[in-house]
């Protein structure tokens, strides 16, 4: 089938391949922004992909604070995880060693899940037995005394098997500011997106892999049709006029929000043209036969 | 739908036990069979129909329209969904082990009111008797859930024993406030008088007045705390008084040392 171009951008006939995982998040809270916006961002960090990592994690938006449970400023978190035993395990620990150490943060229940995991329940144990627990509106939140006053932590948050990881966008360009330009502007298109995050550096990948690799043990390596300088020596997907290839890899809660995260990019992307961006958009997929979810470029288009 | 209302025909001629009187107790009766429920408890009869003209309606709201301070146990276990209210006073334990629903008065209530609650909304116009929300004589533990609002004044002992549940009295409390507490909340946005807090172990006494709070209390500074900002969100629209108390700076007293130790009274520094 012949490609699509929209506003000169050519766009696959592809699709994105994902799977389901075991979504689950925090809203953290401090006495001004920029200390919520710390401990989101030292929770989330080394926090890209499941296979290295455990989990993939990023901050969904900042919330004001008429919005947050306590009136101040506060910033939304995610994680994803393959099993909701590798979630909690991941939560429990990032809430320790990342929130827990923030001053002045608070920790609340963001995701509306089938499942609950302790996290409070888990933490307030660092209290030493000077932990007070105090149910309000039927929840339980835990006051644990600390330097800085007192870190206050919902007892349990919400967990949903029903999260989807692995959408993503391939966009390539002429040369690498151009390809960055498109793909901040997609990055920056997905973080309006609630329930969706891109966990890699700044919501971007640069080493995009393949399954398998020529040395034994190694279960992905560089993925080499979409190289720029392997361009004459490999099975390339890549024509003359790409010099640059940049991923976005997307988790969202629900299958809809992954799809709805691709659709801004995409939207994003095109609307910036080939002249001042990318030229070209695809999608990684692994045959469409290991993830249940397939995301058509086609049917994402503006 | 209107509610199922009980009109007060005359007072009673001796103290009544409502406690069949609740949406799921009443459920399924025909007007004549809950007429014929004995609620005297004396070896004089009197039963409902002596006492209440019934206009039936949705069991989910009962109202009593008309109160005496003879109506004892009302709400007893009621069950969460229900809602029961009461034109006028009500007697001794009202709300008693109420498991959740709502119960409002728009008069005063005797002693014991709330005993034994564990998730009930309990509200109270007018003043209380003594022991609001405590255990009755033997139990181990007072209220164990829910949140209770006194308008008026509560009489002495109020939150003895309590474990776990908010208690607000809007107007003054009776000596030992918050006595013997396990855990939970009080608020007591009038004066409060005697050993307040006395033998606390890990309950909250947060008072809009401070004072002395005698030697077993320790002063542990004044501070703006995370959880009272969400508590006060929580409260603002079932107390503001309370809610305005919770949002200022609080000083914190720890206690009581005399025993456990791990609770805290606070007032507005």
């Amino acid at each position: 089938m012949p490609d699509i171009v929209r506003n000169g951008v050519t766009i696959d006939d592809n699709f994105a391949e994902a799977f389901p995982m075991s979504g689950t998040g925090i809203l953290i809270t401090a006495p001004n922004a920029k200390w919520a916006r710390q401990a989101g961002l030292t929770m989330t960090g080394f926090a890209t992909s499941v296979i290295g990592c455990g989990c993939e994690a990023g901050i969904d938006r900042e919330v004001s604070p008429q919005e947050t449970p306590d009136g101040r400023p506060g910033v939304r978190v995610l994680l994803f995880a393959m099993s909701s035993k590798d979630a909690e395990k991941q939560l429990v620990n990032r809430l320790g060693q990342c929130v827990l150490t923030c001053p002045g943060s608070a920790v609340y229940s963001t995701v509306a899940g089938e499942f609950e995991i302790k996290v409070g329940d888990a933490v307030r144990q660092f209290g030493d037995k000077w932990q007070m627990s105090k149910v309000v509106d039927g929840r339980r939140y835990w006051r644990v005394p600390v330097m800085d006053g007192e870190f206050f932590c919902e007892g349990k948050v919400g967990l949903t098997k029903k999260s989807v990881g692995g959408g993503n966008l391939l966009i390539m360009g002429a040369d690498w500011d151009k390809t960055m330009r498109a793909t901040e502007a997609a990055v920056s298109a997905i973080d309006g997106v609630a329930d969706a995050i891109a966990p890699f550096p700044g919501g971007i990948v640069r080493s995009g892999s393949k399954v398998g690799s020529q040395y034994k043990g190694m279960s992905a390596s560089t993925n080499d049709a979409y190289c720029p300088t392997l361009r004459g020596v490999t099975k390339s997907a890549l024509d003359e006029d790409i010099g640059c290839v940049l991923e976005i890899v997307i988790d969202g809660l629900t299958d809809n929000a992954v799809r709805e995260a691709m659709r801004a990019g995409l939207r994003a992307i095109i609307e910036m043209g080939p002249e001042q961006g990318a030229k070209r958009v695809g999608a990684g997929n692994y045959g469409g036969k290991l993830g249940p979810f397939h995301y058509h470029l086609k049917e994402l288009l503006p | 739908m209107k509610p199922f209302t009980f009109t007060l025909r005359q007072e009673p001629p001796q103290r009544v036990d409502l406690s069949p009187l609740t949406p799921d107790r009443l459920a399924g009766k025909p007007i004549a069979q809950i007429e014929e429920i004995e609620i005297g408890v004396t070896r004089i009869s009197t039963k409902v129909g002596d006492l209440f003209k019934i206009a039936e309606g949705d069991l989910k709201n009962v109202r009593f329209e008309g109160g005496s301070s003879r109506f004892d146990l009302l709400g007893t276990k009621l069950l969460p969904g229900f809602a029961i209210h009461v034109e006028g006073d009500v007697g001794a334990q009202c709300g008693r082990l109420a498991k959740g629903g709502r119960i409002t008065v728009a008069g005063s209530a005797g002693p014991h009111a709330a005993s034994g609650n564990l998730g009930a909304d309990i509200e109270i116009r007018g003043d209380v008797g003594e022991f609001l929300a405590g255990p009755l004589a033997g139990e181990l533990a007072g209220m164990a859930g829910g949140r209770v609002i006194v308008r008026g004044k509560a009489g002495e002992r109020a939150g003895d024993r309590l474990r776990r549940g908010i208690l607000i009295i809007e107007g003054d409390a009776g000596e030992d406030l918050g006595a013997r507490v396990i855990a939970g909340t009080i608020f007591c946005l009038g004066e409060a008088k005697g050993r307040i807090g006395y033998l606390n172990k890990r309950g909250s006494i947060v008072l809009a007045r401070g004072g002395c709070f005698g030697a077993t209390y320790v002063d542990c500074g004044a501070h703006e705390l995370t959880f009272a900002r969400l508590f006060a969100r929580s409260l603002r629209n079932h107390s503001a008084p309370a809610a305005d108390l919770l949002s200022r700076k609080l000083r914190r007293y720890g206690g009581d040392t005399a025993v456990y130790g791990k609770g805290e009274i606070l007032t507005p520094d």
